[in-house]
């Protein structure tokens, strides 16, 4: 015990002696935490709308008139050919254009009926995709003014009966991006972090040598492991507090759960980190291999996490394999405590599997820590 | 037996590191193994400490296999790596501070060992290892390597890269560790520090050449050994090595050794030559064999 004890306390001066480290471990973190929950957004917002007006009515410009009416569009342009307006997209001057037909008003007074084009610039599928919806629902919209305008009286019993369907967000009312994108981040900077940290620390004592003079002494295997991981664990948990405040403070995210079921999962959650940093620094031999290592699998942890693309539209072999992503389980239980409530019950599945996980990550990286070779 | 090495060898993929390397150090000894960079040394030693297997051959170190017993070893023998390899950030007492907790032993328990050594660099005890100069680094070292009063020191080419001035304290400083009793394996490329031994081996392509006394291994020398000076040392070394009966021509300090191939050698031949070739102010004389040349002339 008063071998992990000094360790530790060996760990701890070497953390705070490092004057470049410590804003790496605390301040970075913060600040892409503030910067991203502000940045990191799924509106669709500024989009460069043009339009093709061949019909010059008035309702063709009552149209028009709605787009400009949208925080959604900029209408920046008014193309007097098809062929003016693509050049215009392939410079890249504008994401949509939106054609309006001879005859608009004409036809939908006779007919009821016409068509309207629309092109999407989809380089950002994503955005391509969010934009096609609003532009469908400023038409729709369009359309049921339109409706009553030329409705006539005999008209009225024939009026096709329309379903309205109002959805009712639960658990963020307002759709806030910024209530789900913060517990999110804020898992990213607890788990890079901590990654990092411990897979370049063994690693380090590697390249300047410590390590061949630690493991010429009787010290133990557990002993040694110990006492590096423990501050890390300990600054994760810290990392943590800050961005719960943070969150609360600057982002007012609600914290609808309780505050000690997220330690204790999180408590959990960081151990698996450490063994997969142990794990990784036992197979290199410098920081640089071990910060590459992390980042490769960071990077995919991240992207198939369900943060930024949601696991349910991934292909099921995908969805089968981020059943081994931690930070999946971690993103979940903190949307589901903070924002849900969820209680010990709920996040029990995730619990399980993560503890099973920081035991075989653990497991594997204590037995592959090798004292001679 | 101190250490007790038998028949160890040591390959590295295709190279082989030591082939059938054999000594025994008796205690108390201080043992020097002398041989260039690259020779295997610093192989043997990571076998010895238990840090690397060998391929064949068995050792011991105080009486411990290095591969059943090895924790007992982890216990009794002390080792400083070539390479200075302690924490740069920590000062020089928290170094020790921790060297000495993970022993399981206190500084102020084995203070008497370490006494003569540390008292140089607790001066400097608040300063941050990585600040040291080289030879109070190596200070260090050896102090982190005693603290829990090893029965067999283990020092690989403590001195290199350290001052002259360093160097020789060094040596005192482990001739006064020799005489509490410590075991002492020490390697060194240097020649002039294997006078300082008890007993040598001299190492070259992981191969013991010769194992003996520092003396003994000089007067093996099997040839007249001449000193010869000169104005220019460089022409006249192009010129010994061009002589026609010449031997062996290395360059020593001021004088360049030579030996001759003949049994009946002439000075006033070689004299002549020279005096022929031009080379001002040439002085011969002769001389007592060194390590060094046992070492060259082994090595050829």
């Amino acid at each position: 015990m008063k071998t992990i004890g000094y360790i530790i306390q060996k760990e701890f001066k070497q953390i705070f002696r490092n004057k470049g480290m410590l804003p790496i471990i605390f301040i970075l973190p913060l600040l892409q935490l503030i910067i991203l929950s502000n940045a990191a957004t799924f509106e669709v917002q500024h989009i460069k709308f043009s339009y093709i007006d061949n019909d010059k009515t008035s309702f063709s410009r009552a149209l028009i008139d709605k787009f400009n009416a949208s925080a959604y569009f900029n209408v920046i342009a008014d193309f007097s050919s098809k062929k003016e307006a693509n050049s215009a997209m392939l410079t890249g001057d504008v994401d949509v254009i939106l054609e309006i037909p001879h005859y608009f008003e004409r036809n939908l007074l006779k007919n009821k009926k016409t068509t309207l084009a629309v092109t999407i610039d989809a380089i950002d599928g994503a955005a391509a995709g969010v934009e096609n919806v609003y532009i469908n629902q400023i038409v729709h919209d369009f359309n049921k003014n339109a409706q009553a305008v030329l409705m006539q009286p005999d008209d009225l019993k024939n009026k096709s009966k329309t379903i309205t369907s109002i959805p009712s967000f639960w658990f963020n009312e307002t759709l806030n991006y910024k209530t789900f994108m913060v517990p999110g981040i804020l898992v990213l900077l607890v788990t890079m972090i901590t990654l990092f940290l411990s897979g370049m620390n063994i690693v380090r004592e590697k390249e300047i040598g410590t390590l061949e003079q630690i493991n010429v002494t009787p010290i133990k295997k557990h002993q040694f492991v110990i006492g590096k991981l423990f501050p890390f664990w300990i600054i994760g948990l810290g990392l943590l507090s800050i961005g719960l405040i943070i969150a609360k403070i600057l982002f007012n995210v609600p914290m609808v759960g309780s505050v000690g079921l997220m330690y204790l999962y999180t408590s959990i959650y960081i151990l698996v980190i450490l063994g997969m940093g142990l794990f990784i620094s036992n197979f290199t031999d410098t920081q640089q291999q071990a910060m590459f290592i992390a980042w490769f699998f960071v990077v995919i942890f991240i992207l198939m996490s369900g943060l930024f693309t949601p696991i349910e539209s991934m292909p099921p072999w995908a969805q089968f394999l981020t059943e081994f992503n931690p930070i999946k389980y971690f993103v979940e239980v903190m949307r589901m405590v903070m924002l849900k409530g969820a209680s010990y019950t709920d996040i029990l599945p995730q619990l399980i599997k993560t503890f099973i996980y920081a035991i075989v990550m653990n497991g594997l990286a204590v037995w592959s820590y090798k004292k001679t070779n | 037996m101190s250490i007790s090495v038998k028949h160890i060898s040591k390959s590295f993929k295709n190279t082989t590191a030591i082939n059938d390397v054999s000594f025994e150090v008796k205690e108390g000894e201080l043992f020097g193994l002398i041989g260039p960079d690259g020779a295997g040394k610093t192989t043997i030693f990571r076998i010895l400490t238990t840090l690397l297997f060998a391929d064949k051959g068995t050792a011991t170190v105080a009486g411990y296999d290095v591969i059943t017993n090895y924790k007992d070893i982890r216990n009794n023998v002390g080792y400083m790596p070539g390479r200075f390899s302690l924490y740069q950030d920590l000062t020089v007492e928290e170094n020790l501070t921790f060297f000495a907790t993970i022993f399981d032993t206190t500084i102020e328990e084995n203070y008497d060992l370490i006494k003569d050594i540390y008292i140089q660099i607790e001066p400097f005890k608040n300063r941050r290892a990585g600040a040291l100069s080289g030879g109070m680094k190596q200070k260090l070292a050896l102090c982190c390597a005693l603290i829990h009063k090893p029965k067999v020191l283990f020092l690989d080419e403590p001195t290199t890269g350290v001052d002259p001035v360093s160097r020789k304290e060094f040596w005192e400083m482990l001739k006064r560790l020799q005489q509490k009793g410590i075991t002492i394996l020490v390697s060194t490329p240097y020649m002039d520090e294997a006078i300082l031994c008890d007993r040598i081996a001299l190492i070259q392509n992981g191969q013991l050449l010769q194992i003996d006394t520092p003396q003994q291994i000089a007067k093996q020398y099997p040839k007249k050994i001449y000193a010869i000076s000169a104005d220019n040392i460089y022409q006249l070394i192009i010129h010994l090595k061009a002589y026609k009966h010449s031997y062996s021509v290395y360059p020593f300090g001021e004088f360049v050794h030579y030996t001759d191939k003949r049994a009946d050698f002439d000075l006033k031949e070689l004299v002549l030559f020279l005096e022929d070739r031009n080379i001002k102010n040439s002085r011969i004389q002769q001389t007592e064999a060194t390590i060094e040349d046992t070492f060259m002339e082994l090595a050829k």
